[in-house]
């Protein structure tokens, strides 16, 4: 039996997934399970995400069935009504996701029959059967949006396919602690080069008329090695939209330029305009860059090349090319965390090769994170060199503790930040990841005078 | 009941234990009528949180232990959380920082189909490779429970293989709507197979039933002679099993400690505190008499008591020109939320309501014991606005904006931020601790105090939210709408 335990939680189950409902401006979850089932979540994916709160309807406010005895052994069917009934009554909301729990997971509770009698009297309701022990909540974001687009989008039907509209799927809202300004920033950016994005999720989506209008754009924009792939593939059969799969998330000038470009290309978007847009935040990057030099100058032998990832692949694969394309650290290790299933594996590796010969052999598919942590300190102690770990907060001792190695929080958990619209998407997520790197060579004191930086 | 056997009964059974009342404080308290009141839910509900969880707030802190959470990942997503306060409360009391030993078997799809022992094994086997712990704490869950893995079994046999104690706590959320329940069995656990007989009594020393929490029982109990002893969070295995030895037990909180105490004293010997928890002044005085007279302090005990009354003086006097007659409404306990009225009274604040997440209709030794809603009743005077609530922050919104309250003082995650939206000052009791005996009331005077300080910030989230609630709801009079249908 192959190891599945865990020490050190960066995911939780599906039923987390309540979380992508609730980033869906006036997305309304009802949880059809035990009493504890949704704290655990908003536990995790919220407090643990940098203190993202419950905002508008997350939380304590999410509605919830509470099962117990009697819906174990009598089944809930009933009580689950009740409480659909009550948040339709209560909740102002665009759509209503029934979410079940182990509990009725296991019991076998009909939860789609439900939500199918409420669409019948008109109300915006979905089932997803996102039960705990199904998997993580990578793989529950993906039954949601796909459940979404089953029995809510397909309703909408295609009215007319709109130029320059692009979805966009990409990284897992609250998994992603930053997603809220990833996607900000993804939507300006692909306005710079004259698309106009539904980004489905967060403070830049119009909410649920996004949805509503999934049907009707030009392209699927997929950004990431996997999560999206079936929506996408789901919407291409539906309705027959092309998608576009750009398997890296771009972080830095070199990789955004590519994925701006190709994009351009796919959606027959003016070159020219393409262009125009990289010239110009190009320019802007390069001069932030440049300015930025003298520390890299002064400082030469202090700052750290090596480079370990524990993250998910998505967020992983992006940052890590861009400290090694442009920043230049060495590839040690990669650890994706996320589970993917053999398949994704598959295409994670030969991604994270073609990317660098020097991660053949060094990638690991490991979510058991007291694992990944005695194999990097190991590896630090053999070393000793500063390195940097793009990890989470499990790994703060580890960082400071072996060689004044450099932490950047880019998995959850994330307990000792606080997250707002912070990105380390594209031209100014790179931007920040900079500064967030280098700024750690003062944490502490570790370097206290330039000109006599003595470490 | 007993400790031979393998599970508590949970709160809504043994305790008649309701998660819904409206009404005045006295109409709760006569023992007469203590039955009458069914254990009605409401048809629609929020989420409301388990077992599993306040299980967690025991053993999960316990050092040289360890825990296997055999469960899928979500009930154990809580764990980057407790990290954190693990290492920040064992700072606070003084101790080494300690992190979480815990492991998640994570239970699969294939393992509700075809068990999950196996899985389970392994996992207490690897707890113990990794941790090398005293005592290993195996909780169960949902899925566990439903599908019907066999823990006990499996529990005695790893204990039999790794020689320290294998201790099942039967936790399940669905077993219980009273999340409270989780705390009785962790203790039963706790009691079944880590505590010993004593070897000799420790007569200066008082059990303290706590949560993770900084040390101001010394300070206090220092005065009599006698020193606590902190149980259940951030004590030792070894600690943990002597507590037969001491000389009377305690708690923060009744509801925390009420099975633990009285089990305790019904097996041991060891006599249960009966007067409520030292918060307040007259409820300190009353504590400590008691203390005292299981101890032989009954000489000096009157003398502290006068001496501390003359210290706080000043500057509960100050605090007291400060705070007089602001409004006050609690969300808390069930009867932690009585411990805080009893030192908002002394504050010279006025309750203007009271909401409890649950109320045990009994206490686990009511023969004996004081019920501390009574208590605060002969204290305070009765509370008019008084209801039980688990969570559910679209009823308590409603509550909140009829009694308009200047603070609210609340003890559970994810609910000060309801008074926050209403640009109500809200006071997190996380630390529990800290507002015990005379201290502790000038403590959270002068928390309050600063307290006041974050209205600015308030006002202006209250004017950028937008609560969810439609306008049926709002025009809605009726807090228990739902309760009534």
């Amino acid at each position: 039996m192959a190891n599945t335990l865990v020490e050190q939680a960066k995911f939780t189950c599906a039923l987390g997934s309540i979380q992508t409902v609730l980033a869906i401006p006036k997305g309304i979850p009802i949880v059809h399970a035990g009493p504890g089932c949704a704290a655990r979540q908003f536990a995790f994916a919220g407090n643990a995400a940098g203190y993202q709160g419950e905002g508008y309807a997350g939380g304590g406010q999410i509605s919830c069935t509470n099962s117990t005895q009697t819906e174990v052994i009598f089944g809930g069917e009933k009580k689950l009504r009740a409480n659909v009934d009550g948040a339709l009554k209560i909740l102002n909301g665009d759509i209503y996701v029934i979410q079940s729990g182990c509990t009725a997971g296991i019991i076998g509770d009909d939860i789609q029959q439900v939500a199918a009698d409420y669409r019948d009297e008109g109300y915006p309701v979905v089932a997803v059967d996102t039960a705990g022990f199904k998997g993580n909540n990578y793989l529950g974001h993906e039954l949601v949006v796909n459940a979404i687009i089953d029995q809510y989008v397909a309703g909408k039907g295609k009215k007319k396919i709109r130029k320059g509209l692009v979805n966009v799927f990409s990284s897992v809202p609250y998994q992603d602690a930053y997603w809220r300004g990833d996607l900000e920033e993804i939507k300006r950016e692909l306005q710079g080069i004259g698309l106009n994005a539904n980004i489905l999720y967060g403070p830049e989506s119009a909410g649920i008329s996004e949805w509503d209008d999934i049907p009707n754009a030009q392209f699927n924009l997929v950004i990431g090695p996997w999560v999206g792939v079936s929506s996408a593939k789901k919407l291409e059969q539906k309705f027959q939209t092309p998608f576009l799969h750009y398997p890296i998330f771009p972080v830095g000038l070199k990789e955004t330029g590519r994925f701006l470009r190709e994009i351009g290309a796919f959606a027959q978007v003016e070159s020219q305009r393409v262009e125009n847009f990289i010239h110009r935040e190009e320019r802007k990057f390069k001069e932030y860059f440049v300015s930025f030099g003298d520390l890299v100058s002064d400082l030469g032998p202090y700052l750290p090349y090596q480079l370990y990832t524990v993250a998910d692949s998505n967020y992983g694969i992006g940052t890590s090319k861009f400290l090694i394309e442009e920043l230049g650290f060495t590839p040690e290790k990669f650890y994706a965390i996320e589970s993917p299933g053999s398949r994704n594996e598959a295409f994670i590796s030969e991604l994270l090769t073609q990317i660098d010969s020097r991660y053949e052999g060094n990638i690991s598919f490991q979510y058991d994170n007291r694992v990944i942590q005695d194999e990097i300190r190991d590896e630090l102690k053999k070393t000793k060199v500063r390195s940097v770990i793009l990890g989470s907060s499990w790994d703060k001792k580890l960082a400071t503790e072996n060689n004044d190695s450099i932490l950047i929080r880019l998995s959850l958990p994330i307990t000792d930040k606080v997250i707002i619209n912070k990105s380390y998407f594209g031209y100014r997520g790179g931007l920040t990841l900079m500064e967030d790197i280098y700024s750690s060579l003062f944490d502490e004191g570790m370097i206290t005078n330039t000109t006599h930086a003595d470490h | 009941m007993g400790l031979q056997q393998s599970e508590v009964p949970v709160r809504e059974n043994r305790l008649k234990s309701i998660i819904y009342y409206s009404g005045n404080a006295a109409a709760l308290t006569d023992p007469q009528k203590a039955d009458s009141f069914v254990h009605k839910e409401r048809s629609y509900s929020q989420c409301s949180d388990c077992a599993q969880m306040c299980a967690g707030t025991i053993t999960y802190f316990v050092r040289n232990a360890a825990v296997v959470v055999h469960s899928p990942m979500g009930c154990f997503a809580n764990t980057p959380v407790n990290d954190t306060q693990f290492r920040n409360a064992s700072l606070e009391r003084g101790q080494d920082p300690d992190r979480v030993h815990v492991l998640c078997s994570n239970i699969s799809e294939n393992d509700t189909v075809y068990g999950g022992i196996r899985k389970l094994q392994k996992a207490v086997q690897e707890c113990y490779d990794r941790f090398r712990p005293e005592a290993i704490f195996v909780h169960s869950s949902c899925a566990a429970g439903i599908v019907g893995d066999d823990i006990e079994d499996t529990a005695a046999d790893m204990e039999k293989k790794l020689g320290v104690p294998v201790v099942p706590v039967y936790c399940e959320g669905f077993k219980s709507k009273i999340w409270s329940s989780g705390f009785d069995a962790a203790y039963h656990g706790i009691l079944r197979k880590i505590v010993k007989p004593a070897e000799h009594r420790q007569k200066d020393l008082v059990n303290i039933f706590n949560f993770l929490g900084s040390d101001t029982f010394t300070p206090l109990l220092g005065k009599i002679g006698l020193r606590p002893n902190y149980l259940v969070p951030l004590a030792s295995v070894e600690t943990i099993s002597h507590m037969s030895e001491a000389a009377c037990s305690s708690q923060i909180c009744e509801t925390l400690g009420t099975y633990v105490t009285k089990e305790l004293e019904d097996n041991y010997g060891v006599p249960k505190v009966k007067t409520p928890a030292p918060f307040g002044i007259e409820w300190t005085d009353n504590w400590l008499r008691e203390i005292a007279g299981y101890t032989g302090k009954e000489n000096i005990v009157e003398e502290v008591i006068r001496t501390e009354h003359e210290r706080i003086r000043p500057q509960l006097e100050e605090l007291r020109t400060v705070l007089k007659g602001k409004k006050v409404y609690i969300f808390a306990g069930d009867s932690y939320a009585h411990n805080v009225g009893s030192i908002v009274r002394d504050l010279g604040m006025e309750l203007v309501g009271m909401t409890t997440l649950h109320h045990d209709m009994h206490s686990d030794s009511s023969e004996t014991g004081k019920d501390t809603l009574a208590e605060l009743v002969k204290l305070y005077g009765d509370i008019e606005h008084y209801t039980v609530c688990n969570k559910q922050p679209y009823q308590v919104k409603k509550i909140i904006e009829e009694l308009r309250p200047d603070v609210m003082i609340v003890r559970h995650m994810n609910m000060t931020i309801l008074g926050g939206k209403l640009g109500i000052p809200s006071l997190l009791e996380g630390e529990t601790n800290i507002s015990a005996g005379y201290d502790g009331v000038i403590t959270t005077g002068k928390r309050i105090r600063n307290l006041m300080e974050t209205r600015g910030i308030l006002k202006t989230l209250k004017e950028y939210n937008q609560f969810p609630y439609s306008k049926w709801w709002t025009d809605q009079e009726d807090p228990f709408y739902f309760e009534k249908k």
